[in-house]
């Protein structure tokens, strides 16, 4: 906008993100929107109106879980200076590629936006987005800086983004932090969870690189609880944070779950992503879908899953779920985008028992019709079975989308732990927990939830972390856990 | 890519087709226990893979597998050799063999469950147990792990299918004999084929001796988390890899598993194509 010039009236809607064709993007694990170019992400900042803070009213930075300094960035994308804009996201921010394409920001700093009361909001993620894109493209990660040491050592166990996120921060902070994680490649869910058509490993290996650059050791290939306790790394540091995630299916526990062909989401996508059989065969791991898939479930998961079959040249891929539409637990891009490509939905139908041919071999899902009653706990109506409406869907696969629990080895193997009567760890406000020293938070902590909660959790232990190292080592009383313990 | 890299130390043919591998590792060494095992993948584009420690050495730092050819991670496997590495490998996963003074132990092996089943003698044997060790091949030239598993036991009998060594028939022929000759047995544990281990459980069924048997689902992360491994113990679904790989065989559903071992029969077989016709 050229200096001098009215403000004219708010472009209403954002600036149309390009995407993938549908037909095309079904026959590829390319990333279906494509990005914007450097003008679009000026113009998109514009729609800004710089809001000033007010007690009186929440703004888009209230509504981010890390505190990035939101108007502060876009004003540096107004005036085109990305470094400077990045500089400031980097300030609160470890996974900014990650978080500008997963972030449910409808909810969340996008949800808060003073122009989207009226017109659609700034497109907050989607500059977040193009900022992180344009560093690691133009390799413009500003320098490391690298604090003096503080002479303590921190473990990390699990590297998603609640690991990563405490490993960061605590290194900038000047601890030496060793993260410790089972799998062979590092970023929890974001590398063998949601698919590289809305996450591209290679951006997630990107992040998990820089965070490395700055200082932290990342260990692959350890399995906390087999290779070694929380006691042992207690240690020999001097304090433990555990991140390890919601990563235990749940099952539907019906009649012939076992059957060949029905497989947990997690089985699934970790064939599919972290051990990429898409690739199949010029990877090693197989993978097989029929061609007629159904999908349990209607979160994010479960989305990921149906479109991930389609991609895998299943003829008809079927979400099956319990609720109507608008209770879908999914953010609703994800609905729409998978809508577009023809995933069907089956709604308010629920599963009834799996039936398998001689072989054992799933060949056919009972369903049943559901409708809504009243309102329950959640606040969402419940489903009731509407008696005697029974169908039978022919498929050849099932994936079962209906949620993960949390990890249960690191609470096995630490006595001392306190768990919740849902299995999370208990923590305190500050990410403490009943045994001294460690600190938990992400989704072992909170059950499944985000991948910007989870690094909020992170921000806020590193913080609590950082006091306990410092300055204030004292701990609650264990009891203080009790409550929160089953 | 910085992962971590785990020599080759050693590399020896045992038969035709099994390779036995020795394999830095000082920290898996040091943690392992008879009955668990690692999660390995040979390159970056290979696949997570269970393999049972048939030895391990916490002063050496090594641990030890023997691995049957049968597939192209298998066939990869017996192609390494000294100074080469894996991209990964995780371990000890999986519950330990329980350790407890039975009495009288029978031990049960077949092909390559031989060798998988040599620490757990071992280890049976150290605990005090009588050690009956019944070791089985199709040949005389496929028997491995001979000499490791009668140093460690009390009584050996060794067969073949075709006779050219021992007792010629099945392994099962000499549990019978035993049992007939009422040697009170406490405890029976058997590794090998699904086959020879649903034999035996319903062999020991009837006289009511407990058998553990040491179950080979396909596995993905080898940690609890995919379910690719679920096994029917007692009507109920088990994970394979953090429930087990041992069970308790009276109450193994043998024909889900052998089912859900074919899951990718199609998928294996172009790979291996792929494999041996690229070389
Ligand atoms: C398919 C799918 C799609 C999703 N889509 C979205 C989305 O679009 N947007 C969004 O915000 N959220 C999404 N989520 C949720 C989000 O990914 C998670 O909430 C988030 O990743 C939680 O982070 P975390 O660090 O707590 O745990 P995780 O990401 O689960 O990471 C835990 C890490 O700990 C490791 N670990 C576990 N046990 C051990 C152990 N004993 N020793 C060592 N390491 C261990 C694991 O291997 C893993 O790497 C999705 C989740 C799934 C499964
Ligand atoms: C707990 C456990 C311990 C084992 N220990 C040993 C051992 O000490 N020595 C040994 O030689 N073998 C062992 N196995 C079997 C070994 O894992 C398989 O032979 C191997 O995975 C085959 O891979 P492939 O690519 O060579 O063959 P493929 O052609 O891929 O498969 C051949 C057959 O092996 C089985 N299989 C395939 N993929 C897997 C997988 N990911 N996990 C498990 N089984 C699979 C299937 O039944 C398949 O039909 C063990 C298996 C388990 C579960
Ligand atoms: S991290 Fe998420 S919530 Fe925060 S500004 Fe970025 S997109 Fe919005
Ligand atoms: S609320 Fe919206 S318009 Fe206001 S500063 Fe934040 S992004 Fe800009
Ligand atoms: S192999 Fe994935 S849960 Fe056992």
């Amino acid at each position: 906008m050229p200096e001098g010039k009215k403000k004219s009236k708010i472009v209403p809607k954002k600036y149309p993100m390009p995407e993938q064709d549908p037909k095309e993007r079904i026959k590829n694990f390319d990333e279906v929107p494509t990005g914007q170019d450097a003008e679009t992400i000026i113009k998109e900042a514009r729609r800004c109106l710089q809001c000033k803070e007010s007690p009186k009213r929440k703004l888009c930075k209230d509504g981010c879980p890390v505190e990035i300094d939101i108007p502060a960035f876009i004003k540096k994308v107004q005036e085109g200076d990305f470094a400077e804009a990045m500089r400031i996201v980097r300030e609160k921010q470890n996974l900014p590629a990650v978080c500008g394409r997963v972030c449910p920001y409808e909810n969340q700093c996008e949800g808060n936006c003073i122009v989207g009361k009226k017109n659609e909001p700034v497109g907050i993620g989607r500059i977040e987005r193009f900022l992180a894109d344009w560093e690691r493209n133009e390799q413009k990660h500003g320098k490391i800086v690298k604090p003096s040491s503080t002479g303590k050592s921190v473990a990390v166990v699990g590297a998603g983004p609640a690991g990563l996120t405490v490993a960061g921060d605590l290194t900038r902070l000047g601890h030496k932090v060793t993260v410790f994680e089972a799998l062979q490649y590092s970023g929890g869910v974001l590398v063998y969870g949601i698919p590289e058509f809305r996450l591209p490993k290679a951006i997630v290996q990107a992040e998990v690189d820089f965070i490395r650059r700055s200082g932290v050791e990342i260990k692959n290939d350890h399995v906390i609880g087999k290779l070694m306790t929380v006691d042992d790394l207690l240690a020999e540091h001097d304090a433990v944070f555990v991140g390890t995630g919601a990563g235990l299916p749940n099952w539907t526990n019906l009649e012939g779950e076992n059957l060949n062909g029905i497989l947990s989401a997690n089985e699934f996508l970790t064939r599919v992503n972290l051990m990429k059989a898409f690739n199949f065969p010029d990877y090693d791991t197989p993978i097989r879908v029929g061609k007629r898939v159904v999908t349990l479930g209607g979160g994010n998961v479960a989305m990921d899953c149906a479109r991930t079959a389609l991609r895998l040249g299943a003829e008809e891929s079927v979400i099956l779920y319990r609720r109507s539409e608008a209770e879908l637990p999914a953010r609703r891009e994800e609905v729409h985008h998978a809508m577009e490509e023809g995933v069907r939905f089956e709604l308010l139908a629920a599963p009834v028992r799996y039936i398998g041919d001689e072989n054992g071999d799933v060949k056919q899902i009972e369903a049943v019709r559901m409708k809504l009653g009243e309102p329950d706990e959640s606040g969402r109506r419940r489903p009731i079975k509407i008696e005697g409406s029974n169908f039978i869907l022919d498929c050849q696969t099932v994936l079962i989308a209906i949620g993960q629990s949390p990890n249960p080895l690191v609470p096995m193997t630490t006595p001392d732990l306190k768990t919740t009567k849902w299995g999370t760890i208990a923590v305190d406000a500050e990410g403490r927990t009943s045994k001294k020293g460690v600190f938990a938070g992400g989704d072992i902590s909170t059950g499944a939830a985000t991948v910007i909660l989870a690094m909020g959790d992170g921000k806020r232990a590193a913080k609590a972390m950082h006091k306990y190292l410092t300055e204030d080592p004292s701990w609650p009383d264990a009891e203080a856990f009790e409550k929160a313990a089953c | 890519m910085c992962v971590n890299m785990y020599d080759i130390v050693k590399a020896e043919k045992l038969t035709v087709d099994v390779t036995r591998l020795e394999i830095a590792a000082p920290q898996i060494a040091s943690k392992a226990k008879a009955g668990q095992f690692v999660m390995l993948t040979v390159d970056e584009h290979g696949e997570r893979i269970p393999l049972t420690m048939a030895d391990f050495s916490p002063d050496k730092g090594t641990i030890t597998i023997a691995v049957l050819e049968i597939g192209k991670t298998t066939k990869m496997l017996g192609a390494l050799k000294p100074g080469d590495s894996l991209f990964s490998l995780v371990g000890p996963l999986g519950l330990p063999t329980e350790l407890k003074n039975y009495g009288t132990v029978v031990c049960i092996g077949g092909g390559i469950g031989l060798a998988l089943m040599y620490p757990v003698v071992r280890a049976l044997k150290q605990a005090g147990n009588q050690m009956i060790s019944i070791i089985g091949a199709k040949t005389k030239e496929l028997l491995i792990y001979e000499d490791e598993i009668e140093k460690v036991s009390d009584e050996i009998h060794v067969c073949t299918d075709d006779g050219s060594k021992g007792h010629h028939g099945f392994v099962s022929d000499v549990l019978k004999k035993l049992i007939d000759d009422k040697r009170g047995i406490d405890i029976v544990y058997a590794v090998g084929p699904i086959i020879m281990m649903k034999v035996i459980a319903n062999m020991t069924r009837p006289h009511e001796i407990h058998t553990v048997v040491s179950l080979n689902p396909i596995m993905v992360d080898g940690t609890g988390m995919c379910g690719s491994c679920r096994v029917i113990v007692d009507g109920q679904t088990k994970f394979g890899c953090v429930d087990g790989p041992e069970f308790d065989g009276h109450k193994v559903d043998f024909e889900n598993l052998t089912a859900r071992n074919r899951r990718y029969l199609t998928e294996e077989a172009v790979s291996l194509r792929k494999f041996t016709g690229a070389k």
